[in-house]
């Protein structure tokens, strides 16, 4: 550090001319009451235009995420609004046919890339008009069925969204409860080298890309859940669910293992002053006061599993149907999307349904997210001052 | 007494047991993808294209594809979010209303869905930017801009990464000593010769942990390409900025679900998802070793 500072030193940085002509200024004449002599030129900051021109460039070029969020929202709403408004968004459109089922879809296409070339699931492609009926009203969007490409389309959002949370749930219950232990044990039990095991282990699973925790799943897991329970569907929600777990795991465990690390040492002490154990001060001091961060762990898990699409589009079997039944395949909100949106017509109903559906899994996520990260900077901080909650 | 401890045992027990399983499906994971892709995964599976209508042959457009999109992700993406991370840490006061819109607009962006990304780049980029192009660019009516391609799905990822990058790079700077600032200004440096040769220099360790976990990241994520520009195949290698590309993780993803014979396609699906693997692995690593190899000259 040193010598890297003494190496500025002589290098690039010194004290300009112009600096030290305006301290010279400043010693030489003290100031009067009027003042107005040098005031204007010795005491204001100099101008640099360099130094002016980076920070606005700076600035402009910082307002990129704060644009982006922005435009996000615009231009995800945008498509999703005429719909809201029963502007005629509809028209005669050939469309391709999709047979939603399992697993395999219809035949490989090679062509050109372009995209012209159809790159999904075409198995019969039989052209069909959908017509102005196709016009999703806000009643048929409530309806209980999405069957978005047929003579009379429905896009009833109730599967999909009954599916999500189907997904959701079960990935939350399965991944919460064990990344808390798990954090807990970490923050609380473990010894050093169990540590060394752990973390690096978490961040690698957390390192998994989504569709790499989807293959294992559509390939592996699936087969091994249908020998063990017997389900009539290999791919089902139950095994899209405890896929997603696999994704939502790191990042409750992360999220919680901070909040419980955050715990100040002097409760701890007090409870094992008391004469508490290890694992009563574990259980009834650390945890209690981590909760806010725990729930806000659970939160962003939840918020995670509702937007992830891989996972679902490759281990749920796809078929919307509705119902509570955990052993039949399901669609959810984003794998609907992902599935298709690469061939719809733009401009067609079912495109602008599909951007609805975007705009709400945005607006879900990101009242998740806010409320996680008023559990995490409100409640815990002021828990964790001593000012109760 | 005996049931206390015993209760006490049980409750680490128990804990550790969840602990251990997290690493147990790691390892299960892992294991049942190195078995199944390491008899098809050899060199010329890596440097050859598909063939015969996908059932034999390699990945190699996959890979060129995954590789030239995190390149122009990096490109978009990386500058962009350092100089974010300096306006946040260096230039804004914490006061500063602009200021605290990014940090909230940085942690929004961080957990939007990667679906929702994909929808953006189709209907701003895509749609309106390319369409934009289109019309000023004047090709006679023909599609160039207005259709999924590798800038398209660069930019989309540049965006999905962002929080990545600024949250690394701004540990990193935060964690410059604020005495180097000082003594730098003391010597009559402006602020902008202060970052440039001392807090920049001196985060470099962030901003390359940024820049990797980024690529790492954008190597991995499928869903907002699904539809900005990844094809199922090509027959050359991507040429100009609007042409489509293929890639690793899409090819999981479409070898699995719609091939015309899913089975006979086993170790191919396995064998690319291993190389996807690899590659986040790989990536990582190198993050970790260039971070220490910089640490250590640093301390030299």
């Amino acid at each position: 550090m040193l010598s890297e500072s003494s190496h500025m030193q002589d290098g690039h940085i010194g004290i300009t001319h112009a600096d030290r002509e305006g301290g010279a200024g400043l010693s030489a004449h003290p100031p009067d009451r009027g003042g107005t002599r040098f005031t204007a030129e010795g005491l204001r900051k100099r101008f640099r235009p360099v130094e002016f021109l980076t920070e606005k460039f700076v600035t402009i070029v910082a307002m990129t995420s704060l644009a982006a969020i922005v435009m996000i929202f615009v231009f995800v709403f945008r498509e999703a609004i005429p719909l809201l408004f029963g502007k005629d968004s509809g028209g005669v459109a050939a469309v391709t046919r999709v047979e939603e089922e399992q697993e395999t879809y219809g035949e490989e296409f090679l062509g050109e890339g372009n995209a012209e070339v159809d790159r999904n699931r075409t198995r019969s492609a039989s052209a069909e008009t959908a017509g102005s009926e196709g016009e999703a009203t806000v009643r048929n969007l409530l309806s209980e069925t999405w069957q978005p490409v047929s003579g009379e389309p429905k896009y009833g959002l109730l599967p999909l969204v009954v599916g999500s949370l189907k997904v959701t749930v079960i990935a939350v219950l399965l991944a919460a409860p064990l990344a808390i232990l798990a954090a807990l044990f970490t923050s609380s039990f473990a010894p050093r080298w169990a540590k060394e095991v752990l973390k690096p282990a978490i961040e690698l699973l957390a390192g998994f890309p989504s569709v790499v925790i989807g293959f294992f799943a559509l390939v592996t897991l699936a087969t091994l859940m249908q020998d063990l329970f017997g389900f009539e569907y290999r791919l089902n929600a139950l095994v899209g669910g405890v896929a997603m777990a696999l994704a939502v795991i790191p990042i409750v465990y992360t999220v919680a293992e901070d909040a419980l690390a955050a715990v100040p040492k002097f409760m701890k002490e007090a409870s094992l002053a008391l004469g508490a154990t290890h694992w009563q001060t574990a259980l009834f001091v650390t945890l209690p006061a981590a909760t806010p961060g725990v729930f806000a762990a659970v939160l962003l898990g939840f918020g995670r599993a509702f937007g992830e699409t891989m996972i679902v589009l490759m281990a749920t079997g796809n078929a919307a149907l509705l119902g509570w039944s955990l052993a039949r395949p399901v669609r959810t909100m984003s794998a609907t999307v992902g599935a298709e949106m690469a061939e719809v017509v733009f401009g067609d109903t079912h495109y602008h349904v599909l951007f609805l559906i975007g705009a709400v899994l945005f607006v879900f996520t990101f009242i998740l997210n806010a409320v996680a990260e008023v559990y995490i900077r409100e409640r815990l901080l002021r828990r964790f001052r001593g000012e109760g909650t | 007494m005996v049931s206390r401890k015993l209760l006490g045992s049980s409750v680490v027990a128990v804990t550790g047991l969840a602990a251990f399983s997290i690493v147990a499906i790691l390892v299960v994971i892992l294991g049942s993808i190195v078995a199944g892709g390491k008899d098809t995964l050899s060199w010329s599976f890596l440097t050859s294209a598909p063939t015969e209508g996908m059932t034999a042959g390699g990945v190699f457009p996959a890979i060129i594809g995954t590789m030239v999109l995190v390149l122009l992700m990096s490109i978009a993406g990386v500058p962009a979010g350092v100089i974010t991370a300096l306006y946040l840490s260096e230039y804004a006061s914490q006061k500063s209303v602009l200021a605290r819109g990014i940090r909230f607009a940085v942690n929004t962006l961080a957990g939007v869905p990667s679906i929702v990304f994909g929808l953006f780049g189709l209907g701003f980029f895509v749609q309106f930017v390319g369409t934009g192009m289109d019309r000023v660019l004047g090709g006679g009516g023909a599609l160039q801009w207005a259709q999924p391609n590798i800038l398209w799905a660069s930019l989309t990822m540049a965006l999905l990464t962002l929080p990545v990058v600024i949250v690394s790079v701004e540990e990193a700077i935060r964690n410059v000593p604020s005495d180097l600032r000082a003594a730098s200004l003391a010597l009559g440096a402006t602020k902008w010769q202060t970052i440039w040769k001392i807090v920049l220099p001196n985060s470099m360790n962030g901003i390359l942990t940024g820049g990797i976990l980024a690529v790492s990241r954008g190597a991995g994520e499928v869903a907002p390409i699904l539809f900005t520009g990844a094809a199922y195949f090509l027959p050359h290698l991507p040429g100009a900025l609007s042409d489509q590309f293929m890639h690793l993780g899409y090819h999981v993803f479409i070898m699995s679900t719609q091939s015309t014979n899913v089975d006979a396609t086993r170790g191919i699906q396995y064998a690319t998802t291993l190389v996807l693997l690899l590659l986040t692995f790989v990536l990582n690593l190198s993050a970790i070793l260039l971070r220490s190899r910089l640490r250590a000259r640093a301390m030299a």
